[in-house]
């Protein structure tokens, strides 16, 4: 087109990336890329490659070594190896490998987003300009914690060996996300990137090659869901972190239940974008394009559900309407495009058929229309209105540029309709009003939630989810205990006697003078008879039948959990108000300790000073527990933009607590009160030793201000509740001290619903330590740390 | 503020002959609506260089559209005539013909969009240009701080008009932003648009001076709804001029108003634009934004100085393949 031409038209022209430096990299490499592992390349064992094509125009780019179970070993002992001097070398050392790393990734940042997007099918804007940049951030933010490890977490140390499994959506940005902090805390990597996106982890590896990282700490596997499931089977690896489907977390979920593997899972989500009336409807649109149009829309944490206060519905939807005509999808190298490849033809299948899906159920589509590619694998941005939250595509991830719009009326029924999800990654609030916005923001069940503003990340704040989006977070100081672990947990016994089965004598203890007691299961500020309608017999320390306690059963669980449902505003109390019904419970134990001191000494012979001091400490782990309700505080982070990040802690919500069957009256006690002092409802199994002290200090809760429901407790078989409490899909979170078995139980059933489990698998906790009552350790299980992005400016 | 979807797209298409706006009855409970997020225009506008780009042939031919959106202007104490002379002979010839030979487009008559002088100058360019369509651009009303009483910048007005100026180019009274008096503004801003008679009104809300983008928007507002056929961001004395977030909270009123009204109304960024580089994301925004209907003088414009020239080196530059200097082009 001439000059005279194009001043008339005004067109834009085509501006393409120059890919020659990448294709010649490719090239150098005979495009085929290998495994690296303990610092070499390797061919795989298998002999095997599979292809893996540029989804933008299907053209070849590498053969993948298809990575198996014998690769995983080889890397696995390599890691292994290479361990315990990676950290012993210290933070420093390690702090100057990672900033190595950072100023590898920016010295080479052009090579790096050329190829993620030939790989990948991204945008080269969004490469450059998004991914890599955060990759550099996310290694130089980490090269600070190596630097300040043993200062910062003095009485931690790494886990060793990490397994870490990532998507093809962000490679090399998940990739950083998974190793700086693994690497940072001491840990040696396993890694291996999804089938369709291994690029960028090749040339990672060559990074950690150039700078001379020592052999064995990062190890690269290539390859498929076979490698990756080698990875997860292995046993010396001590933690899998993972991101991608929830279907596939599950699995991982399952299968590393009773391993005693660590676990940190990132995946699915539905995330709500709230608009309110009086945000700024055109900075919205643009919020929009940034949260469900960018990567594809093929983005965990998309902003996929667009929820519009009905007064300024059709308004933002015209807005919206006009917006999409201006988006351009195209070649992924094009500088003129908006959005980029689907990353696989069987991707951009299940896209298409969503959006049918949609439309059956009633659905009304808008399509964005400047189309400008030839081959590939595209799908244009989408808006589907007429989308109600009962409609399949309200509720399911798509994982593609498709934006279901949905109304309300207030913002209570927008926190209701956020909330009406399995999913709890993210969300994103707009409103200019600070009020509506920081009532909304906590109120919602997910790990981020973005405030007039979405997709926003930093190596400095948390992400992760709620619910089935999964747990554990990466980025910021709350990532970091991701791959880390207190200590003394690595010296804990483990317990080698079998549970004490009560079956001593049935002959009863005659005491004729006192009044029959009947222990009662306590739901919901109750005191109620098991709905099973049977007791189990309790013996005191000589093996004498001293009374009975319920068998609670299944529904006395449900009505448990019910009851806690109803106490959730014991979430919303003030720190201080709950510190003060701890105080209480302490004191009313205070004024009956000599009892309680008794019944201990009667159900374990313990001696009387014995059990004085044990209800003395159990005293004092109250006071902890109060002491800690107003000051286990949230952090603000400052990632670099103008925005402030509230780390805020959060109650998990329903926490099933199965009490250590070794640790007595102190164990139950050590156990509830942190969870509940952090605003958590608790279901409560005592064990069968201590069953006794527990109905009895019902009567002390009952005094104490306690709410209803906010602590529950069943007595009863332990094994059968805790089965029945792992399938309940209301329970948020398991803490569960007993056997390995129990332990592989409770996270193989936690999977369904991804409860946050806390398990010993078999070690016995010292209840009676301070060193490990008095670490962070159970204020941390009673939290979710929700980031809450606020960008400021007058 | 409820739209009126009937008069949409109806105005008359022809490049040049837009329908002049009439204004539109002033409506404080909508200028209290208005609520401008600064993060989010920032965060917007900070890509809207980076998701387009144009190259090569694209690029001469944008640089060369830039150049008939320049008001080029000279507002300084020292101004002559002669000076205002060279300035409207660089006006009606911007760019060399050598340049214009080796791009091919000397037929397109490429004429800088007005020339922008103080009202002792109007006489002086309105000569220079005679026999061109270049129109003369008068600032006005107490340029540029605005601070003085309404029947002098009225008188002022018609004295421009009178002169010769096809364009005026009026400040808003900013201490009635800050005070609150909206009302203030739109009748003041109507009394101007009056007096304008058919010259055309360009109302310079200084946004530098203007505190908040709220405050940005609700101005803009104002001065539609009071007649103005451009809204302009600065007078180039501000601290702060012409800047991509500001302007992007000026089209988007612009847009709105347009949906509303089926006017359209031209924007101006002034102060600042330099590099062609700049000149190219302003008219990437305006594409974006509004669309190509926008990306002509009548609807847009830059009021700059030294923009032209980094205009020349560049389209130099592309003919040639190598670096300009800037002596190697005429200055005004």
């Amino acid at each position: 087109m001439s000059i005279k031409e194009i001043f008339t038209t005004m067109e834009y022209g085509t501006a393409s990336e120059n890919s020659d430096v990448a294709q010649q990299w490719l090239a150098n490499l005979d495009n085929t890329f290998n495994h690296y592992v303990n610092g070499k390349w390797q061919k795989p064992a298998s002999k095997k490659y599979f292809d893996s094509n540029n989804p933008a125009n299907n053209v070849h780019i590498a053969n993948v070594a298809d990575g198996s179970t014998e690769d995983v070993e080889q890397a696995v002992i390599a890691a292994r190896k290479a361990q315990k001097e990676w950290f012993n070398i210290g933070g420093h050392a390690r702090a100057k490998f990672l900033y190595a790393i950072a100023r590898q990734i920016q010295k080479h940042s052009r090579l790096f987003a050329v190829l993620e997007t030939l790989d990948n099918g991204k945008p080269i804007r969004e490469s450059r300009d998004i991914d890599i940049p955060l990759v550099a951030r996310h290694f130089y933010h980490h090269a600070g914690w190596a630097q300040i490890m043993s200062t910062e977490f003095k009485d931690f140390e790494p886990l060793g060996v990490v397994g870490q499994i990532i998507p093809w959506n962000f490679p090399l940005l998940m990739l950083a996300w998974k190793v700086a902090p693994a690497l940072a805390m001491g840990n040696t990597v396993v890694l291996k990137p999804a089938e369709f996106t291994s690029a960028t982890a090749v040339l990672f590896a060559q990074v950690c090659d150039e700078i001379g990282l020592p052999k064995g700490v990062f190890n690269l596997i290539l390859g498929d869901g076979k490698a990756g499931q080698a990875i997860v089977e292995h046993d010396d690896i001590d933690k899998i972190a993972f991101t991608g489907s929830t279907q596939v977390g599950r699995m991982i979920r399952k299968a590393t239940a009773g391993t005693g593997k660590k676990l940190s899972l990132e995946l699915g989500g539905k995330s709500a974008f709230i608009v309110f009336e009086d945000a700024d409807l055109d900075s919205v649109v643009e919020g929009i394009v940034d949260a469900i149009w960018f990567n594809q829309g093929q983005v965990c944490c998309a902003g996929s559900r667009l929820l519009m206060q009905e007064s300024i519905a059709d308004k933002l939807t015209d807005k919206l309407v006009t917006r999409m005509k201006k988006l351009v999808v195209g070649d992924s190298l094009s500088k003129n495009i908006d959005v980029g490849a689907i990353i696989d033809a069987s991707q951009l299948a299940k896209i298409k058929e969503m959006v049918a899906l949609g439309v059956s159920e009633g659905a009304t589509v808008h399509q964005a229309s400047c189309i400008d590619y030839k081959d590939g694998c595209f799908y244009p941005p989408t808006l589907l209105t007429d989308v109600e939250p009962a409609s399949t595509i309200a509720q399911q991830e798509i994982f593609g540029p498709v934006l279901a719009a949905m109304t309300f009326r207030s913002p209570a029924e927008a926190v209701q309709i956020a909330n009406n999800s399995r999913y709890g990654l993210a969300a994103s609030v707009w409103s200019e009003n600070i009020n509506v916005a920081l009532d909304v923001a906590p109120k919602i069940k997910a790990g981020v939630v973005w405030i007039n503003c979405t997709n926003i990340f930093d190596a400095s704040a948390g992400f992760g989810g709620y619910r089935e989006s999964g747990f554990g977070r990466e980025g910021g100081k709350e990532g970091l205990y991701e791959y880390i672990q207190e200590s003394w947990l690595t010296k804990l016994s483990t317990n080698s006697s079998k549970s004490k089965e009560n079956k001593k004598t049935t002959k009863k203890a005659s005491t004729p003078l006192s009044i029959d007691q009947t222990a009662k299961l306590f739901i919901g500020g109750k005191q109620v008879r098991p709905d099973s309608g049977y007791s189990l017999p309790v013996y005191d320390a000589s093996g004498t039948h001293i009374a009975e306690i319920p068998e609670g059963s299944r529904k006395d669980i449900r009505n448990a959990v019910e009851a806690a449902n109803k106490a959730a505003t014991w979430s919303g109390a003030t720190s201080h108000n709950r510190a003060q019904v701890l105080y209480f419970i302490a004191e009313n134990l205070q004024t009956r300790a000599t009892e309680f001191a008794q019944r201990i000494c009667q159900l374990t012979g313990k001696p009387v000073k014995d059990a004085e001091s044990e209800v003395d400490l159990a005293i004092n782990r109250i006071f902890s527990a109060a002491a800690w309700a107003d000051k286990y505080e949230g952090q603000i982070h400052i990632p670099p933009h103008r925005i402030v990040t509230l780390a805020m802690k959060e109650s998990v919500g329903n926490i099933a607590i199965v009490a250590p069957e070794e640790g007595g009256f102190l164990g139950l006690i050590s156990t509830i009160m942190p969870a509940i002092a952090m605003g958590n409802r608790v279901i409560v199994v005592p064990s069968r030793e201590t069953a006794l002290l527990a109905t009895d200090f019902y009567q002390i809760l009952n005094t104490s201000d306690v709410p209803a429901g906010v602590i529950n407790i069943i007595t009863g078989d332990r094994e059968a509740l805790t089965d029945t409490l792992a399938k309940h899909y209301d329970i948020d979170g398991f803490w569960y001290w007993g056997t390995a078995e129990g332990s592989k139980l409770v996270e193989l059933e936690s999977a369904a619903t991804m409860k946050r489990t806390w398990v010993n698998h078999g070690k016995l906790y010292d209840w009676t330590s301070d060193e490990q009552m008095n670490s962070e350790i159970f204020l941390r299980h009673s939290v979710e740390i929700k980031n809450v992005w606020v960008p400021y400016g007058a | 503020m409820s739209t009126n979807e009937n008069t949409t797209n109806k105005t008359a298409q022809t490049s040049g002959h837009e329908l002049r706006n009439p204004g539109i009855p002033f409506d404080l409970g909508f200028i209290n609506s208005i609520n401008i997020n600064r993060s989010a225009v920032e965060r917007r506008a900070a890509t809207i260089a980076t998701r387009r780009t144009v190259k090569k042939q694209h690029q001469a031919a944008w640089l060369l559209k830039a150049i008939t959106f320049i008001d080029l202007t000279t507002l300084a104490g020292d101004d002559t005539p002669g000076k205002v002379k060279r300035l409207c002979q660089k006006a009606k010839q911007p760019v060399s013909k050598e340049l214009l030979e080796a791009l091919d487009v000397t037929d397109l008559n490429i004429t800088t969009g007005a020339v922008c002088v103080y009202h002792n100058m109007i006489n002086t360019a309105v000569t220079a240009l005679a026999g061109t369509n270049i129109p003369v651009a008068a600032v006005s009303t107490g340029f540029p701080a605005g601070q003085s009483p309404l029947p002098i910048k009225l008188s002022e007005i018609t004295a421009s008009v009178n002169e010769g100026a096809k364009e005026i180019d009026i400040v808003i009274s900013r201490e009635k932003i800050f005070t609150g008096d909206w009302q203030g503004i739109y009748d003041e801003v109507k009394a101007f648009r009056t007096a304008c008679g058919n010259a055309h009104i360009k109302t310079i809300l200084a946004t530098g001076e203007l505190a908040t983008f709220t405050n940005v928007a609700k101005a803009s507002w104002v001065c539609m709804m009071a007649g103005a056929d451009f809204i302009k961001t600065s007078t180039g004395k501000e601290p702060v001029n012409a800047t991509l977030p500001v302007s992007l909270v000026m089209v988007r009123a612009i847009r709105e108003y347009y949906q509303l009204t089926g006017i359209k109304i031209g924007y101006k960024p002034a102060g600042g634009i330099q590099k062609a580089k700049q000149a190219i994301e302003f008219m990437i925004l305006m594409k974006e934004e509004l669309g190509n209907e926008w990306l002509e003088p009548h609807l847009f414009r830059f009021g700059a100085s030294s923009l032209l020239g980094d205009i020349e080196r560049q389209l130099e530059h592309h003919v040639t393949g190598c670096y300009s200097a800037s002596h190697r082009h005429a200055i005004s």
